[in-house]
C-alpha cells in the first residue's frame, strides 16, 4: 500500500448536482479497488492560470488516499476518458509529504 | 611609454591621493539556501505563491545562483513549480507576473 494524492479539475460548465456524482463515482472506483480514503478537498471554482479547453475556470478537488499501486493505472485511464475532467495528477507521497499533509489538514480544520 | 614620474605629472591639480585604501564594503551578505536553514522538507506544488518566489516575472524558473538555493531542494523546487504549471495553478509564459 502506498500513500498517493490526486488532484482533478472539472470541467466548469457542470452542475453542482453533476460534480457531486462524479466525485462520488471516482471516490467509489477507488474503494472498491481497496484503497482507503484520509482526505477530501474541495477547492471551489477557481481560475486557472491559463486556459485549458478553452475555459478559464475549473472545480478543484483533491483526494488523498493510501492504495496498492496497480489501482492508479485504471484509475487515471477511467480519468482520461471521462470528459468531464479538464485534468489531472496523481503523486505519491513521501514520508515528509504525508507529514506536510497532515499538518496541511490541521491548518485547515482549524481555519474552518 | 610613460613612467612612474610622467604620470604623477599629469596627475590634475585638485585629485586627493589616499595613503590608506578607502574603507569599501566588498563582501557581501553570503545567500543560503532557506529550506536548509528553516527545515523545509518538503516543497508543495499545491501552493503557488510560495513558488512565486522562485520564478521570474515571465514565470521562468530562477536560477540557483540568484535564490541560494541548495541544488538538493533546487531540483524539488523544479519540480514543485512543473506539477503546479500543469495543475494551471501558475501560468507556463506570461508577462508581468509579479
Amino acid at each position: 500500500m502506498n500513500h498517493y494524492e490526486t488532484v482533478f479539475i472539472l470541467n466548469p460548465v457542470l452542475s453542482e448536482e453533476q460534480i457531486k456524482e462524479t466525485v462520488k463515482k471516482y471516490e467509489d472506483f477507488l474503494v472498491s479497488k481497496g484503497a482507503k480514503m484520509i482526505a477530501k478537498e474541495n477547492w471551489g471554482l477557481k481560475k486557472l492560470a491559463y486556459p485549458i479547453q478553452n475555459k478559464k475556470s475549473g472545480f478543484y478537488h483533491l483526494f488523498e488516499y493510501t492504495v496498492d499501486g496497480e489501482a492508479i493505472g485504471p484509475l487515471e485511464v477511467e480519468f482520461r476518458r471521462d470528459e468531464r475532467f479538464m485534468r489531472y495528477l496523481t503523486v505519491k507521497l513521501d514520508k515528509h509529504a504525508i507529514a506536510w499533509a497532515e499538518r496541511r489538514r490541521e491548518k485547515l480544520k482549524q481555519k474552518a | 611609454m610613460s613612467s612612474i614620474e610622467q604620470q604623477a605629472k599629469g596627475k590634475k591639480d585638485g585629485e586627493i591621493r589616499y595613503l590608506t585604501p578607502l574603507n569599501i564594503e566588498t563582501t557581501k551578505a553570503k545567500k543560503y539556501c532557506r529550506f536548509k536553514r528553516s527545515g523545509i522538507k518538503y516543497i508543495d506544488y499545491k501552493d503557488p505563491d510560495f513558488l512565486l518566489s522562485f520564478v521570474n516575472e515571465q514565470g521562468k524558473l530562477l536560477p540557483r545562483r540568484l535564490t541560494g538555493t541548495s541544488l538538493k531542494y533546487q531540483r524539488k523546487v523544479a519540480v514543485a513549480v512543473k506539477r503546479a504549471r500543469h495543475l494551471a495553478l501558475m501560468p507556463y509564459v506570461t508577462d508581468l507576473l509579479k
